[in-house]
C-alpha cells in the first residue's frame, strides 16, 4: 500500500477541480508582479484582486530602498533562532517600533504570521486552562490549538451570546480561559462585533486575543485594527498580527501590556525552534510601517475601494457578504461552477482566490477578492465588468 | 435532569435524522465519519447542535477519540456528571 493511498479523496476532488482542462487553482504562478495591481500571469498582464496587499506596500519603493540597504549593510540572513544568535539590533528596533505604533508594553515578532499564533497561543493555554475559539477561526489559530495542551471549545462564529453561554458552563472550573477572535475573518471579510466579545471578557473575566491579521492597517483611526475602530484596546490582552498583508512583507508578532509575554519567549516552539527573519525584512517592514502611519489616506482610499466593489458585485447580480470590507467573497453553489467561473475570470484577466469547502464558512464554494489602496476606479470597474460578463455567460446573475 | 447514554444516544439519532442528506438506518453503533460521510467540520457543526440542546460543551480534543453515536453519547454524559 502507499503511503499516499490515505490521499486518494484527495486526489480524485483535484481531478474533478481539473476536469476538462481547467487550471490547478492551487498552482498558478504570478510570474513577475508589474505593479501591486497587476501581474503576469500566463504571460498576459493580469489584474490582481486576491494578494492581501491591502495598502500596495509591497511595491513600496521606500521599502525595496529600505531592503536593499539593510542586505547591504547587514546580510541576508541571521541564521539563527530569536534565543539563540538570531537576534540582531533590527529585530529589538522593529518590537519597539511596533511597541509604539500599538502604545503597548511588550511585542514578539515571529518569522511568520502562521507561527505567532501557533506560538502565542499554544504557549498561553496550558494543560489546565481552556482556549475559545471562533467556529471560522483560520487554520493557524486550530493548528496552535492543536500544538498545545488546553481544552478547546468553539463558540458560534461572531457570536458573543454563544461564548458568554460557553464560559457559563466553564463557571467553577479551575484554569485560564483565553478567547480568540479575528478582527476581520478571511474568507467572508466579516468583522468581529469587538465591543461586544469584550463585555464577555470583562463580565466572565476570560482573557481575550484578537488576530488582527487582516483588519491592521485597515481599520481603526490610527489603523491599529478593530480594537481601535471599537474603542476597546484596553480589553484586548494580546493582539496577534502579520506582516504579510498590509505591511507587504513576511512575518508576524504578538503585542501586549502584559509582561508575561516575555516569559513566552522562552516556551514558545514556534518562537525558539526555527530561523528569525532576515534583516532586509525587518528593514522593509519598519519602512512599510512608517509609511502606514504616515499616510492614512492609503486607508480612506482602500475603503472606499472596498465599497466600490462591494456595491459593483451585488448590482451584477452577484451574492456577496454582508459587509463592504478590503476582503468581498463572491458567494456561490456549486463547486464546478465556482472553478468554471474562477478560470473565465483569469481567461479575461482578473486573478482572484478560488475558496473550496472545507475551507470556507457553509460549505459554500467562494470567489475571494480583495481589494488595494492603489487599485484605480478603472481597474474596479473593469473586474467588475468581467465578473458581470461570466455570470451573464453562465447564467447566476440573480437581478438580471 | 438526569441522562443516560441510552438517552442521548437516541437524541444524537433523532437530531441527525433531520438532516435528510443522513442515511436512514443509523443508530447508537454508527460510525460518525464513515456511515454518516462527515469530514471534520461537519462533525464539529453537528456536535455544536447538540451541544445546544443539553447545556454540555464537548471539547475538541476529546472528539478526537469518538468514532460512534454511543461513544459521543458516553462522552456527554460522563462531562454532564462532571459538571
Ligand atoms: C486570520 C489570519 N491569521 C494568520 C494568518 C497567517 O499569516 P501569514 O500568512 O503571514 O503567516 C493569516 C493569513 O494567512 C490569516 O488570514
Amino acid at each position: 500500500m502507499s503511503i499516499f493511498s490515505k490521499y486518494e479523496g484527495l486526489a480524485s476532488a483535484l481531478s474533478a477541480v481539473t476536469a476538462g482542462g481547467g487550471r490547478n487553482p492551487f498552482n498558478v504562478v504570478i510570474e513577475k508582479p508589474i505593479s501591486s495591481t497587476v501581474g503576469l500571469i500566463e504571460g498576459r498582464e493580469t489584474l490582481l484582486f486576491g494578494t492581501n496587499n491591502y495598502l500596495g506596500l509591497s511595491q513600496s519603493p521606500a521599502a525595496i530602498e529600505a531592503a536593499v540597504e539593510a542586505a547591504k549593510a547587514y546580510g541576508v540572513g541571521t541564521t539563527g533562532s530569536r534565543i539563540a544568535n538570531g537576534t540582531q539590533g533590527l529585530h529589538r528596533q522593529l518590537e519597539e517600533r511596533l511597541c509604539a505604533f500599538f502604545r503597548r508594553r511588550h511585542c514578539m515578532v515571529f518569522s511568520t504570521g502562521y507561527q505567532a499564533n501557533l506560538g502565542t497561543i499554544s504557549a498561553l493555554a496550558g494543560k489546565d486552562d481552556y482556549l475559545l475559539l471562533d467556529a471560522d477561526s483560520h487554520a493557524s489559530i486550530y493548528d496552535g490549538s492543536r500544538l498545545g495542551h488546553a481544552q478547546v471549545i468553539r463558540f458560534r462564529h461572531n457570536d458573543a451570546d454563544d461564548l458568554h453561554k460557553r464560559l457559563r458552563r466553564l463557571e467553577g472550573t479551575p484554569g485560564a480561559k483565553l478567547v480568540v477572535v479575528e478582527g476581520i475573518y478571511s474568507m467572508m471579510g466579516d468583522v468581529v462585533p469587538m465591543k461586544e466579545f469584550a463585555a464577555v471578557k470583562r463580565e466572565t473575566g476570560a482573557w481575550l486575543l484578537a488576530d488582527e491579521a487582516h483588519s491592521v492597517g485597515v481599520m481603526g483611526e490610527h489603523g491599529r485594527g478593530v480594537a481601535e475602530a471599537d474603542g476597546v484596546e484596553d480589553d484586548v490582552d494580546f493582539v496577534v498580527g502579520t506582516f504579510s498583508k498590509s505591511l507587504g512583507t513576511v512575518g508576524g508578532y504578538c503585542v501586549s501590556n502584559h509582561a508575561g509575554l516575555d516569559l513566552i519567549r522562552l516556551c514558545s516552539r514556534p518562537y525558539m525552534f526555527t530561523a528569525s527573519l532576515p534583516p532586509e525584512v525587518i528593514a522593509a517592514t519598519m519602512a512599510a510601517l512608517t509609511e502606514l502611519e504616515n499616510r492614512p489616506e492609503l486607508r480612506v482610499r482602500l475603503m472606499d475601494n472596498a465599497r466600490r466593489l462591494h456595491a459593483g458585485l451585488q448590482a451584477a447580480g452577484l451574492r456577496t457578504g454582508p459587509q463592504a470590507s478590503p476582503v468581498v467573497s463572491v458567494i456561490l453553489d456549486d463547486v464546478a461552477v465556482a472553478v468554471a467561473f474562477w478560470n473565465r475570470l483569469l481567461d479575461l484577466g482578473v486573478y482572484v482566490n478560488l475558496s473550496l469547502p472545507p475551507a470556507t464558512p457553509d460549505q459554500h464554494p467562494l470567489l475571494r477578492t480583495s481589494v488595494m489602496a492603489t487599485h484605480t476606479p478603472e481597474q474596479i470597474d473593469r473586474a467588475v465588468e468581467i465578473f458581470a460578463v461570466v455570470a451573464g455567460e453562465m447564467g447566476i446573475n440573480r437581478a438580471a | 435532569m438526569s441522562e443516560t447514554v441510552a438517552s442521548v444516544s437516541a437524541l444524537i439519532v433523532k437530531t441527525l435524522l433531520a438532516n435528510p442528506k443522513v442515511p436512514r438506518d443509523i443508530n447508537g453503533s454508527s460510525k460518525i465519519v464513515e456511515d454518516l460521510a462527515f469530514d471534520s467540520l461537519a462533525v464539529m457543526n453537528f456536535v455544536m447542535e447538540i451541544e445546544d440542546t443539553l447545556d454540555v460543551s464537548v471539547p475538541l480534543d476529546r472528539l478526537a477519540d469518538i468514532r460512534t453515536i454511543d461513544d459521543l453519547a458516553a462522552c456527554i454524559v460522563s462531562l454532564k456528571q462532571a459538571s
